[in-house]
């Protein structure tokens, strides 16, 4: 499988629409070599804010921007961007801006860095953040066809989840993001696994090893964490009656959660859900931690077994 | 512990470099600039100016040290193991699964106060471990390394201003003022006229030096132990990359290790000179 970088994408994509929207506006906090907004401070240096290692200020400036008829992106790695929480709340969403927060090195993905960069709880932050869309893109097809949407349509405030590790490719150059809608990557009548950023394409991989073992795998990409595909997620509770959710991020307020909300207002079937653990994160090769936490394609095969062979819905708790 | 002469201080500082390149070369990542720049600052706190004692690492009396640029694990985790906190074997496993000693600086590793990595913090809790000292009556002294770039944190400037406040004289900051941050160099990043000026102008004792002369460093330690009622600053002007020419100056080796197996064994040789 071809692997893209969904950061690079962003920083080149960035660097493209700018010449075509002058009302464009990027800031970045002393990392835009990682997050690749550098490409676009390159070519725009006059609409390109380097705010220094001082996110609060960056996040400030932001609202200061857009209440002034910017489209304005800010980026920086996930984790520092989570200090700002309050301005966001605050300065952001509260006065709902067109702000579009494009962090990098979102979760284990980080890798190396270890446990201090490796956030697994911002999904959840964010999206309990009136006003905040929040998106996590599964491949660099899908990472450029949410800036376009962003830049060309979208308004703020947005929450775009990207990481520092390249990711199989998924799709091709005729997919085009739309929010609240997720895609079907693969059909299946026994179980559906409900993905998130990288773990699409590893539930694709289980999917695989399921269908040898006899079971029917639907695989779908939430990219669009909120607003959620609730149609999409109600339909699988419907017709496959089993549901694994798989994300880089805590199972706590991240995509299993949502699911879980929606399925058990709407339509409880059995759920699994498979992440990282209420746990911190640890240093090591990006693709080594995830079995080292127990979210490889074999534990994804696992936990989908199990959630199939399921009798009941309620766990024996006597 | 003995009683180690400059000459002595020169040469663990080498030997403290030298491990800092093995670690990232063998980690094929880490930040080796940072704390290459902040070497002999470490080897002077550890070897001669902190009350502290690797058999006892949990002493209520000990000197603390924060590193609050937790980027620079390398130089502390080898000061560390140097110093005899834990086995030098430990530094081979810097950020590998299964090793203790995480990516940036971890309070699971021996010696270790409080984790950091996320800049802006280290000063703040520094100042929580002064008013503690404080409170409990004790004659601890807390030291806080300081990344120029980091200083662009509200938060550090928060804590000076609660530093002054408390007349916090129990805590020593110490500015590796390397002038380059992840970026590029702190002028292009967020200029800051005079640091110096700045921070005297919060209240606090400032002591400008240069961070790569131990007697220097010895005499600004000396000077704010005798604080009676500020705490002190200490501006170290260093070299980000200190000791390895090709990484000295150059924002590249930030976060980069040795390029090559040829530019490792460059900078194991030129930090072998003398010896
Ligand atoms: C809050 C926060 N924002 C951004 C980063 C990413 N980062 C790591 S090191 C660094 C530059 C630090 O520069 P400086 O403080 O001067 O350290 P030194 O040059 O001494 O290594 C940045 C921006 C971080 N670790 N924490």
């Amino acid at each position: 499988m071809i692997s893209e970088s969904l950061r690079e994408t962003y920083g080149e994509e960035l660097a493209i629409l700018g010449e075509g929207h002058k009302n464009l506006v990027v800031l970045d906090a002393d990392l835009s070599s990682s997050t690749k907004t550098s490409i676009f401070g390159k070519k725009f240096p006059d609409r390109f804010f380097n705010m220094g290692i001082s996110e609060q200020s960056m996040v400030t400036a932001a609202a200061g921007l857009a209440l002034s008829g910017k489209k304005v992106f800010a980026s920086t790695f996930a984790v520092f961007l989570m200090r700002t929480y309050e301005q966001m709340r605050q300065s952001v969403c509260y006065n709902n801006l067109d702000v579009n927060f494009v962090v990098t090195h979102a979760g284990i993905t980080v890798g190396e860095d270890g446990a201090t960069h490796q956030i697994v709880e911002d999904v959840g932050i964010m999206s309990g953040l009136p006003n905040m869309k929040v998106i996590v893109p599964a491949d660099s097809y899908e990472a450029r066809s949410v800036i376009d949407y962003l830049v060309e349509s979208g308004t703020g405030p947005n929450y775009v989840r990207l990481s520092r590790e390249k990711f199989p490719l998924l799709y091709d150059d005729n997919y085009s993001f739309h929010p609240g809608v997720s895609s079907t990557l693969r059909d299946g009548s026994d179980i559906t696994i409900i993905g998130m950023g990288v773990m699409v394409s590893f539930a694709l991989k289980a999917a695989e090893i399921l269908k040898q073992k006899g079971i029917g795998v639907r695989v779908i990409n939430m990219s669009s964490i909120k607003p959620i595909d609730k149609k999409a997620i109600i339909k699988a509770a419907n017709e496959t009656g089993r549901i694994v959710t798989v994300e880089e991020h805590s199972i706590y307020n991240g995509l299993g959660s949502r699911v879980a909300e929606v399925i058990s207002e709407n339509h409880p079937v059995h759920l699994k859900r498979l992440g990282m653990m209420d746990t911190f994160g640890k240093s090591g090769k990006s693709w080594e931690l995830f079995d080292y936490f127990h979210m490889g394609v074999d534990d994804i095969v696992k936990v989908s077994e199990e959630c199939f062979r399921k009798e009941t819905y309620y766990e024996n708790i006597s | 512990m003995e009683a180690y002469d400059v000459v002595d201080l020169k040469r663990i500082s080498n030997v403290i470099r030298r491990k800092v390149i093995e670690m990232v070369y063998s980690a094929k990542s880490g930040h080796p600039g940072g704390s290459l720049s902040a070497a002999d600052i470490l080897t002077v706190l550890y070897f001669k100016e902190m009350n502290i004692d690797p058999l006892h690492p949990d002493d209520p009396d000990r000197d603390r040290f924060i590193m609050s640029k937790g980027h620079a694990s390398p130089g502390l985790y080898a000061t560390l193991s140097v110093r005899g906190f834990f086995p030098e074997s430990f530094l081979s496993g810097f950020r590998k699964l299964n090793s203790k000693l995480e990516g940036h600086v971890h309070r699971g590793v021996p010696g270790v106060e409080v984790s950091t990595g996320s800049l802006g913090q280290g000063l703040g809790v520094g100042v929580g471990m002064a008013l503690a000292g404080k409170l409990d009556q004790r004659s601890y002294r807390v030291f806080v390394l300081v990344g120029d770039g980091e200083i662009e944190e509200g938060n550090i400037w928060e804590s000076i201003m609660a530093a002054n406040k408390y007349h916090l004289n129990n805590l020593i900051a110490i500015l590796d003022r390397n002038r380059i941050q992840l970026d590029g160099f702190t002028r292009d990043i967020m200029p800051l006229n005079n640091i110096p000026d700045m921070i005297a102008s919060f209240g606090w004792n400032v002591i400008e030096i240069d961070g790569h002369d131990h007697n220097q460093i010895i005499s600004a330690i000396e000077e704010a132990k005798e604080s009676l009622e500020k705490p002190t600053f200490v501006v170290a002007n260093t070299v980000k990359g200190k000791g390895v020419s090709y990484m000295e100056n150059n924002p590249k080796y930030h976060g980069s290790p040795p390029a090559s197996e040829e530019e490792y064994r460059l900078a194991i040789s030129e930090l072998s000179g003398g010896e």
